[in-house]
């Protein structure tokens, strides 16, 4: 369960960054490819946003898929897959993106 | 500059919202930047060392302690191996490592899952490896958690063993995409279990192209010479 210490770096983060403002939401993005589950993180994130600063903030998540190019055919698709199959059933891949890991924003009340 | 929080300032932009509430900070951060920045700190420090920091991964029962073991016996001496033990709770495998004469740190990570850049700094520190030496980091046995971290090391090798599926790296593609040589463990056991080598060999190519695969057995010794042959082309860079 990773995304419980990695849900926690976030809150250190924008809290250590924001100081003494009040965060009511804070948007991130979390690719489909990155190895993070964007459903855990939301599940922790109640746990350990506490604080007079982030109690009850909001957490929203961007998840951006995978970008694919078939290196046999030449075919670009997007991909929730990490080991992506082309139609033409090469798996001869180039992925691109997916793997973001990223505070976008905060909102402060 | 914003009055509330200070930001607006060292290149971050505010975005005001409606009617002077709830404004937008854009952040714009790596998640995993703080352990990160760590992490090319402990690369930064071990390099200035010239210790080879090689981090040890794979499910737990795969046999990593056993192999370390065995190659603290055969060259622990040779190559002035270290260790840094991971593990959730007990020193019973840093007692193992100990046993052997070797230097080596337990870190014990309670409920953690996986090493992180930190723990290695102070493990770091506690163990003060040798100018030119190996240190191996044997992380917590956990197939998926110790792969999103980065610690400072300069290669990583996954364990698995012929008692696991073949297919484990398909499953499990995060830890052995990022993996530089894969060691498959426990081959004296090949002929009691179901487990096609080739298989396991094309998986691990699938999702890591150019891995090195070693066939190993860490009981029996087969194999062990390409291992310790690989460790000694890695320290020399």
């Amino acid at each position: 369960m990773h995304e419980l210490s990695i849900t926690q770096s976030v809150v250190d983060a924008v809290t250590g960054r924001m100081g003494d403002a009040r965060i009511c939401r804070v948007r991130l993005e979390i690719g489909k490819l990155s190895g993070l589950v964007p459903d855990a993180v939301r599940f922790c994130f109640e746990m350990v946003a506490t604080g007079p600063t982030c109690e009850g903030a909001l957490v929203e998540i961007d998840e951006p898929c995978g970008h694919a190019r078939c290196r046999t055919c030449g075919t670009a698709f997007d991909t929730d897959d990490i080991l992506p199959l082309c139609e033409c059933g090469s798996a001869d891949i180039a992925v691109e993106g997916g793997r973001e890991l990223r505070i976008r924003e905060v909102e402060l009340a | 500059m914003c009055g509330t929080c200070g930001c607006g300032e060292d290149g971050v932009r505010v975005t005001e919202f409606g009617h002077g509430h709830g404004h937008v900070v854009d952040i714009e951060e790596d998640i995993l930047g703080a352990n990160d920045a760590l992490a090319d700190a402990n690369r930064r420090a071990l390099a200035e060392q010239g210790v080879l920091a090689v981090n040890l991964m794979s499910s737990p029962g795969s046999g990593k302690t056993t192999l370390l073991v065995r190659t603290l016996t055969d060259v622990g001496a040779e190559l002035g191996m270290t260790v840094v033990e991971g593990d959730q709770e007990t020193l019973l495998d840093a007692e193992r490592i100990g046993a052997t004469g070797a230097r080596v740190v337990q870190v014990n990570t309670g409920a953690g899952c996986h090493l992180d850049a930190t723990m290695l700094a102070r493990a770091m520190a506690a163990l003060a490896p040798p100018r030119g030496s190996v240190m191996v980091v044997e992380n917590v046995g956990n197939l998926v958690c110790p792969a999103l971290f980065d610690l400072g090391e300069a290669a990583r090798v996954v364990v698995m063993s012929v008692t696991e599926g073949a297919d484990k790296p398909l499953k499990y593609p995060h830890m052995f995409r990022t993996a530089d040589l894969v060691l498959l463990n426990k081959i004296d056991l090949l002929p009691y279990v179901d487990f096609d080598v080739t298989n396991c060999v094309e998986a691990v190519r699938r999702v890591r192209p150019g891995a090195d695969v070693l066939e190993v057995s860490a009981t029996r010794g087969d194999g062990l010479d390409g291992w310790y042959d690989w460790l000694r082309a890695a320290r020399t860079g």
